[in-house]
């Protein structure tokens, strides 16, 4: 049995834990209800590209993955030449416009694709740290500016998906408006990375 | 439901549906083209397979107001007398044995030639992948893809 001051302070502290889930460090600044300071962001950042949503297309290999779990994608499916999959096997071959309306059926945004294999943009397997560095390096992530990059975050159509991925998909950690607001923040801090330890 | 013009083998095509009919049911059910078969309809069997705008798409799974200004073609648009090298390699290698995937199967190994004129086994196992036949005619599929290629290597002809 938890009681006294003790107890209140750890049901506290287990509430945060909570509400920042397993593995989210954003710092002192979530604690005190004001969300990430912006050299903490980029690990609120990551926590969201690592969400299945966001990391199935962005893999280690060049076999897209699937579901919640991150099975590698049945059929065989690969990135292809171009990110978009092979003749026959394209990813738009399946997946439309938008989510199909029956359950257990392709998702759907425009251009749906993987990083072309000349930069992969590999989140799978990554810390936060090296996705940063990654992200930010205009050699791996198709010679985006940060101001390309912040609108690729924050409005491209596939990415925006993710907070529409259709039933018995999970959503990422944080809300797409909570997300964007972290993004430019961290943008306007000047983009720091988080130690490698983060 | 919403009037929508299709380009479908050639013919343009209005039809009365719901905006979000898939296009496999208009292919059959509104325009009688009963060669693109129900397999799956979650773009897992590859049974559905026409080309829209050249590719190999799934209609099972593809709202037909997406493709209301794309280029169709099913199996029955393919050729009008059996012509095309798929559908000689098809006839002359005795590929179906149910033949219930086979009008897919042909649908995307017709993409796949028009991309890759002459295919390794692991280029043809890559991009028929999608397409799955309950009769395991797997070897015969690579075989009669093979002699597809050398029909068009040789202008038609067998």
């Amino acid at each position: 049995m938890i009681g006294g001051d003790f107890g209140r302070t750890a049901l506290v502290a287990g509430t945060v834990v909570l509400i920042a889930g397993p593995g989210l460090r954003m710092g002192d600044s979530l604690l005190r209800g004001e969300g990430p300071a912006p050299a903490d962001g980029f690990v609120a950042i990551a926590e969201v590209l690592k969400s299945p949503r966001c990391v199935n297309c962005h893999p280690a290999g060049d076999v897209p993955l699937q579901d919640d779990e991150g099975r590698l994608h049945t059929m065989r499916v690969q990135r292809g030449p171009e990110g978009l999959g092979l003749p026959a096997m394209r990813c738009s071959n399946c997946h439309g416009r938008r989510n199909f309306p029956a359950p257990n059926t392709p998702p759907g945004a425009p251009n749906w694709h993987l990083p072309p294999p000349e930069t992969p943009m590999v989140f799978q397997n990554k810390t936060p740290a090296e996705i940063c560095r990654q992200m930010k390096d205009p050699a791996q992530n198709g010679n985006k500016t940060l101001e390309e990059l912040v609108h690729h975050l924050t409005a491209d159509s596939l990415v925006l998906w993710g907070w529409d991925p259709g039933p018995g998909r999970t959503l990422p950690p944080l809300s797409q408006p909570e997300f964007a607001r972290v993004v430019r923040e961290w943008a306007e801090a000047g983009a720091p990375c988080p130690d490698d330890d983060a | 439901m919403a009037r929508i013009t299709l380009d479908v083998n050639g013919k343009r095509e209005t039809v009365d549906v719901a905006p979000d009919t898939p296009l496999l049911w208009v292919l059959r059910d509104s325009l009688g083209l009963m060669g693109t078969k129900f397999g799956c309809g979650m773009a897992l069997c590859g049974a559905c397979t026409v080309h829209v705008d050249g590719e190999a798409v799934r209609s099972c799974v593809k709202q037909v107001t997406e493709v209301a200004d794309k280029r169709i073609v099913t199996i029955e648009g393919l050729s009008s007398d059996l012509s095309h090298p798929v559908q000689k390699a098809w006839l002359e290698e005795d590929v179906p044995q149910c033949g219930y995937c086979q009008s897919g199967q042909i649908m995307s190994a017709a993409v796949l030639l028009a991309a890759n004129p002459n295919p390794t086994d692991e280029d043809i196992d890559n991009s028929m992948s999608g397409n799955i036949c309950r009769c395991g005619t797997y070897p015969r599929i690579r075989r009669a893809i093979h002699r597809a290629a050398t029909i068009m290597a040789n202008g038609g002809a067998s």
